[in-house]
């Protein structure tokens, strides 16, 4: 990936992470312990500062560094998750990904997150977003860019009606039903950066 | 360097991370390594895994170390902690499924005499059974 290209998603990743930082909070307060956003802002506002670093560096040690940086700077479970999942896409993209190899690579991030986080799909987890997202990359076709973000979102709307079965909401039982969960939240904001980045490097 | 099993404490709390510690150093004296982590990087409610990996080589025993955890957070970043670090040592840390106080308590009293890591284990989810 150019160098260019990869500053400007880790860059939008982590900006939009930042902006979104009250979001998520709100959300987390609901029906958590209230510091997704919290967490999540102090781990990318490190990745933030690295940015130029990282941008040179070839995609898997910059995926494998930001990784390790959530890792060490998040500060909750979020930070292993969302580290695992960016450390196995550093193992498995190629320099250059297809969409096919891509999708792949998700794929086995996915199984990673689901493992560190021992979890499965309709638990109200960030795995209910990245899933669809998954499954509509590895189907492809025109337009992924613009249609990836429209799934994302679609899929964190549709945790509202979840049953928490996983992580600090699952204490509120039945309560936690009517309110998005807010790893699906910032899922479907991580996707909708980095794909409004890529596409603004395609053009 | 005591032989004996350590225990590590990791509460998303310092405060509960001490007082664990406290308690069950009164039940061990220094017969048992006992360390603990609480809180995130910035002091605060949380849990982080540099200071994780550093209470494990504070309180580590070449018979391995017991972890007592509170909440999902302690438990998955205890976990992260584990994988990273040099390994050789990952194999003889283990996490227990066990009331993080009690446990504690349980585990320091069971490694004070002499048992190997797996009996400090079982000892400290015996809490669980009841």
């Amino acid at each position: 990936m150019r160098p260019a290209t990869q500053h400007a998603l880790i860059a939008a990743m982590a900006t939009t992470i930042i902006a979104h930082a009250d979001e998520l909070t709100a959300l987390d307060q609901a029906i958590g312990d209230g510091d997704h956003g919290l967490n999540m802002r102090r781990g990318f506002e490190a990745v933030l500062s690295d940015v130029d670093a990282l941008a040179g560096q070839p995609l898997r040690d910059a995926l494998m560094n930001l990784g390790t940086i959530l890792i060490m700077k998040v500060g909750g479970a979020s930070g292993p998750l969302y580290g695992t999942l960016f450390m196995t896409l550093a193992k498995e993209l190629p320099a250059e990904p297809t969409v096919t190899e891509a999708a792949t690579a998700l794929d086995k991030a996915i199984t990673a997150v689901q493992a560190r986080g021992k979890s499965e799909p309709g638990q109200k987890t960030m795995l209910d977003v990245l899933i669809p997202v998954q499954q509509v990359l590895a189907r492809g076709g025109s337009d992924l860019l613009r249609r990836l973000p429209l799934v994302a979102e679609e899929a964190a709307q549709a945790t509202v009606p979840m049953h928490a079965i996983r992580g600090r909401a699952s204490f509120l039982g039945a309560r936690s039903v009517g309110h998005m969960d807010p790893g699906a939240r910032s899922s479907a904001v991580l996707v909708a950066a980095a794909c409004s980045a890529l596409e603004g490097a395609c053009l | 360097m005591t032989q004996n099993v350590g225990i590590v404490i990791v509460s998303h709390s310092l405060k509960v991370a001490e007082g664990a510690a406290d308690m069950a150093r009164q039940m061990v004296g220094n017969s048992v390594s006992i360390a603990y982590a609480g809180g995130n990087a910035e002091g605060g409610i949380g849990t982080d895994v540099a200071s994780i990996i550093a209470a494990i080589e504070t309180a580590w025993s070449d018979a391995g170390v017991a972890i007592l955890v509170d909440l999902g957070g302690a438990e998955t970043n205890s976990e992260m902690a584990i994988e990273m670090m040099q390994e050789d040592r990952r194999d003889r840390v283990v996490i227990c499924n066990a009331p993080i106080v009690e446990g504690a308590v349980m585990a320091a009293t069971e490694a004070s005499g002499g048992s190997n890591l797996a009996k400090v284990k079982a000892t400290a989810e015996e809490l669980m059974a009841q």
